[in-house]
């Protein structure tokens, strides 16, 4: 596994990471602009998804899961669907309160 | 099970350290899971003495109606010490740490956790934060008193201590993450070749569903504490409504860890319940996978029911009967293993050892529990009881009933393995009806108390009560007697009891197929697994493999 890794590392380049950051920076730069706009009820779906687009870049390119073994994913798929859960449970609250 | 597992008379863990020291310093710097196991042990072992001891004062206050020995504040300070010590000091981390840290690598058939130096980092983040919650209580500004739930807004008002058990309870999450990941790597990557995931034994099963709730939940209340920490220095204004804040959002947050940190509590006691019966049946457990997958279950749904700890808490109506029903579903996966249990003991030939009976008594107080449960989790039933003593009978039936007693049945049955010494079955067993008598003294009471109104946490209560709070103190009593019993006879045969062979039960899982106490990494040879893990036809070939 550890020579894999250093393939992928070698595979992926600072132009890729340099381009990631500018992009998270990006998407940053959008919450931000977005968070003075009124959208009205889709305000929180905008922020969240832009949240989780970063954190999709993070976790796959920063992390490697993309270039990792496949039950890391399966980990982080669980997870991420516990989290997916938690957040529309609580909108039955925050929505219909 | 394959040859040359088995080690019979040679240097066990206490004689052989995994480092170049001895005496204290082999077991403060020890990686071996045993070792640390026992560390945790001890640890905890006296935080829930104390944590019992904080108990009795409490009922001793509740004896009689007005003051009886401590003033209205120091009564808040107790009540909340008792439920931080007992939820995040004990019951928390009490199975896991301690029978988990010493079997789970066992019982696969491993030499020792993923990350055995992991695993003693996460027992000194444990002691720093028990020593972080102690210090709490002697620095002035007095003792907390929010109660064991920190509730927004009382506990950004109050001027006790609160910040400072809050970052104890912040760092004994970051033990409690550690532990889940050591167990999870450990059941992934350290198996006995053979023992794939269906022939792994159910506690490991149990262990290893709770490592996952340990590591996706506990850093939901992390951040929710560090939130409360800033809001109390800062007054940042996410929870509190008077600064704008949502404090509903603080009781969903709280309640996204606490909840499934409830299984957290109860899935390895089922686990544990799942050797002991078993082995006390002499009978393959019935529908093994069933139960293991259960436990999978009950963790998951176990993230989907938090808001049932809100229904009056003002949050939508739709939430409140979706959370409502949810909560009935996890009923399910507790009912699949209840009667699987039930089921194997049918024409099995049992044989009432005090394990056994500390898990007959676990199946009856649990079941009350896990009942007076449905009543809490439906709408209309709850705003009847909520907040009443109802609610504190229920989780101490489930908790203390079920996770408590299954901590004395667990020390019961693999004392004689972690110590190699036996302790006489006949004070034993007194211990388990002293325990029961005490128990059902102490807490059904709560029940009807509840049912007829009287609120949880009141300093003073009316003179309709006054007659049933003191059945239940006198019940404290029985049951911090019988404790304390326990621990002296437990004690004693320590030093005093008879030695005890490999296999005093005749149980079949790997922990059984080597000398008591075990070596220091377990097995000679690193065991093929060829067995179903209860498979009684093995006990012939393992008399064998002793003589």
């Amino acid at each position: 596994m550890h020579e894999e890794n250093s393939k992928h590392n070698h595979h992926i380049g600072y132009g890729t990471y340099v381009l990631v950051w500018l992009a998270l920076l990006a998407f940053t730069s959008i919450t931000v602009t977005v968070a003075g706009v009124s959208l009205g009820e889709y305000t929180l779906f905008v922020a969240l998804s832009i949240a989780a687009i970063k954190s999709a870049l993070v976790i796959n390119i920063f992390m490697h899961i993309k270039f990792d073994e496949k039950i890391f994913k399966v980990f982080l798929l669980i997870s991420g669907f516990t989290l997916l859960v938690i957040f529309i449970l609580t909108f039955f609250d925050f929505i219909y309160r | 099970m394959a040859n040359g597992t088995t080690t019979v008379n040679e240097k066990s863990f206490y004689q052989q350290s995994t480092n170049k020291y001895s005496g204290i310093l082999s077991w403060l710097l020890t990686t071996d899971h045993k070792r640390i196991g026992i560390m945790y042990g001890v640890t905890i072992l006296f935080f829930f003495l104390v944590g019992v001891i904080l108990g009795v004062l409490m009922r001793l206050e509740l004896m009689a109606p007005g003051k009886t020995i401590v003033d209205a504040q120091t009564y808040n300070s107790l009540f909340t010490l008792h439920g931080v010590i007992m939820i995040f000091l004990f019951i928390i981390p009490g199975l896991p740490a301690i029978f988990g840290n010493f079997f789970l690598p066992i019982q696969i058939g491993a030499r020792d956790v993923a990350f055995p130096r992991l695993n003693l980092l996460s027992y000194y983040i444990y002691v720093a934060g028990a020593l972080l919650a102690l210090l709490a209580v002697i620095l002035p500004g007095g003792a907390i008193d929010t109660g064991w739930t920190f509730y927004i807004p009382y506990s950004i008002r109050s001027n006790t201590n609160v910040s400072l058990p809050l970052l104890a309870a912040f760092v004994l999450g970051f033990s409690s993450i550690l532990t889940g990941l050591n167990f999870i790597t450990t059941v992934h990557r350290m198996r006995a070749p053979g023992m794939t995931f269906f022939k792994m034994p159910l506690f490991v099963w149990a262990t290893y569903a709770t490592a996952w709730i340990q590591i996706i939940a506990t850093p939901v209340i992390g951040i929710t504490i560090v939130l409360v920490i800033l809001e109390r220095l800062f007054g940042v204004g996410i929870f509190d409504p008077a600064l704008g804040g949502d404090p509903i959002l603080f009781q969903h947050l709280f309640w996204i860890y606490s909840h499934p940190a409830v299984y957290i509590m109860i899935l390895p006691a089922m686990g544990v319940v799942s050797e002991i019966i078993p082995t006390f049946a002499r009978r393959t457990i019935f529908g093994y996978k069933a139960i293991a997958i259960s436990s999978l279950a009950i963790a998951f749904v176990g993230y989907l029911v938090w808001a049932h700890h809100m229904f009056t808490s003002g949050m939508s109506d739709t939430a409140r009967w979706i959370f409502s029903l949810l909560t009935f579903i996890v009923a399910l996966p507790s009912g699949v293993k209840i009667f699987n249990w039930v089921a194997t003991m049918y024409k099995g030939s049992i044989d009432p050892k005090p394990p056994f009976l500390w898990v007959m008594s676990f199946i009856f107080l649990f079941s009350i529990g896990g009942l007076t449960g449905l009543v809490l989790g439906s709408l209309a039933t709850d705003i009847h009881v909520h907040d009443t003593y109802f609610v504190v009978a229920h989780f101490h039936f489930v908790m203390f009933g079920g996770t408590g007693t299954i901590f004395f049945a667990a020390i019961h049955y693999w004392f004689p393995k972690m110590f190699g010494r036996l302790y006489n079955d006949k004070l034993a067993t007194l211990g388990v009806l002293g325990f029961f008598i005490g128990f059902m003294l102490l807490y059904f009471p709560k029940f009807i108390m509840g049912y007829m109104g009287m609120p949880r946490r009141y300093y003073d209560y009316l003179p309709e009560f006054a007659s049933l709070q003191l059945i239940s103190t006198i019940g404290s009593w029985v049951l911090a007697a019988t404790i304390f019993f326990i621990v002296g006879y437990l004690i004693h045969a320590l030093f005093k009891g008879p030695k005890a062979g490999s296999n005093p039960w005749g149980g079949v899982t790997l922990e059984w197929h080597i000398q008591s106490p075990p070596t220091m990494e377990n097995f000679k040879e690193i065991p093929k697994i060829t067995h179903e893990p209860y498979d009684f036809s093995q006990l012939k070939e393992m008399k064998n493999e002793y003589s």
